[in-house]
């Protein structure tokens, strides 16, 4: 299989070329955020607030990573289901973040809005965290340090391998790929 | 009567959570590599390739196969000629939990109230403990670390006669359809049939970890097994379901009596580490 490298942040033309089933390797700087840092983001914007992490035209990877053991810079991080953040992602891609890397489908608002952005969706394999662990080179928590796992972290990672999943056209690989082969 | 201290629980425990965060199963890892070689889609295949390589790296590194290493939850067949001395059976249990979390660098995922206070409890504590008298001066513990990405998928319905078993297929070939990339396929599907709502359930889990090789002993069963296997491979959904021909790993189901008035069928779905170790004292 192919791999198509990209360094973030990832510029718009770059965007504009992929297409829903590329496969990449993601080179650079990601946040890491789920459930809980979401809502306080989404409290954040309801009540007017500056973010504590600036997100415009950056990647949020959902995962809460476990612990990382001496000598890593890591526990394993692999994605958690992103269906349970489609109440705040239209809102976070209309206000400049450019992708998000997680699992699963997306409802239709989040892909309009993906649309409505020219932004774009990746997915990482679901249980492989410690292999992706791997390619997470660096980590820092850089704010909501009080939710431990589901703090906001830095990641720096080198050929993080996913897939594209939502392209910048609407293209979904979940729903393309089950029709392929499904056979009932 | 047999006595076993409280320690000698607290070290099994520990080490089973351990030894089941780290390893795969052989039975699964066997189910893996063989949906490697016949899955049709070269998406799935190199999916389930970085699953087989995901699964090699952490059993050589000691690290967790996946980040969520989940609730502890074990299913004890306690022996009646067994006396715990040292302290009660579930705190060196839940001490034992609480060990393996720190020490094991696993991640801590329980919170103290699912409404109204979400603070993490910070040792995994407490586990989820379903206890069964058993003949006999052992003790048998499975230990289940289990994800919620699969857990969230689950489903349970109280069917009717009426229903049928052209019903029952239907609602478990749905609730696997439902779930679709949620929970981290090929899953291994548990079904539970019978019983009463709780016991449907309990059955469900329990099947999940009856490994990815057997049948149940009733032909019958077995037969449904085997037929609903190939039909949720028919789905399309996939390794990772990102489209393929391994959906699931396994269908396994557990049955018991039940009322004249009532089908209950509990659909645990479990994603393709179907993580488990299990030890007798």
């Amino acid at each position: 299989m192919e791999f198509l490298n990209i360094c973030l942040p990832i510029q718009d033309e770059k965007i504009r070329s992929l297409r829903a089933g590329d496969a990449v390797l993601l080179s650079g700087v990601i946040y890491t955020g789920r459930d809980a840092a979401h809502q306080r983001l989404y409290e954040c914007a309801q009540n007017k607030m500056p973010f504590p992490v600036n997100l415009k035209d950056q990647i949020i990877y959902y995962v809460g990573p476990a612990p990382a053991k001496p000598g890593y810079a890591v526990g394993s991080a692999g994605p958690t289901s992103s269906y349970r953040m489609d109440k705040y992602t239209p809102m976070l891609l209309d206000m400049g973040l450019k992708g998000i890397i997680g699992k699963g489908v997306r409802n239709d608002a989040v892909k309009e809005a993906i649309v409505r952005n020219k932004a774009v969706y990746f997915a990482a394999v679901g249980g492989s965290g410690a292999l992706i662990s791997k390619s997470i080179k660096k980590s820092i928590v850089i704010c909501y340090d009080d939710l431990g796992t589901e703090a906001i972290h830095e990641f720096t990672i080198k050929d993080f391998p996913a897939f594209v999943a939502i392209d910048c056209k609407g293209n979904d690989l979940y729903a393309m790929a089950k029709q392929v082969y499904r056979k009932i | 009567m047999r006595e076993i201290h409280i320690s000698e629980i607290t070290r099994k425990v520990k080490q089973l959570f351990l030894k089941a965060s780290y390893h795969i199963p052989s039975d699964v890892l066997a189910a893996l590599e063989s949906g490697k070689c016949k899955d049709k889609s070269p998406i799935g295949v190199a999916v389930l390739g970085q699953l087989c390589d995901n699964n090699y790296l952490a059993a050589d590194e000691s690290i967790p196969i996946c980040q969520d290493t989940g609730v502890a939850i074990l299913f004890i067949e306690y022996g009646q000629e067994v006396c715990t001395v040292g302290g009660t059976f579930h705190d060196a249990v839940n001490e034992g939990v609480r060990q393996a979390y720190s020490d094991g660098y696993l991640r801590k995922t329980v919170i103290y109230d699912p409404l109204f206070d979400r603070r993490n409890t910070r040792d995994n504590t407490p586990a989820i403990i379903h206890t069964k008298i058993v003949p006999g001066t052992q003790v048998k513990i499975d230990a289940i670390p289990r994800g919620f990405g699969g857990e969230n998928m689950s489903q349970v319905k109280i069917l009717v006669p009426a229903d049928g078993l052209e019903g029952v297929k239907k609602f478990i070939l749905r609730a696997v359809d439902e779930a679709g990339p949620n929970a981290c396929p090929p899953v291994v599907v548990g079904v539970g049939i019978g019983g009463d709502l709780e016991l449907a359930c309990e059955y469900a889990k329990r099947a999940t970890f009856r490994g990815c090789n057997s049948h149940n002993s009733n032909p019958e069963y077995a037969n449904l097994e085997k037929e609903l296997l190939a039909e949720i491979n028919k789905l399309g959904i996939g390794a990772a379901g990102l489209g393929g021909t391994t959906t699931a790993l396994a269908v396994n189901i557990e049955y018991y009596p039940t009322h004249i008035a009532s089908i209950p069928v509990a659909v645990n779905i479990c994603c393709h580490a179907a993580r488990h170790a299990s030890s007798i004292i």
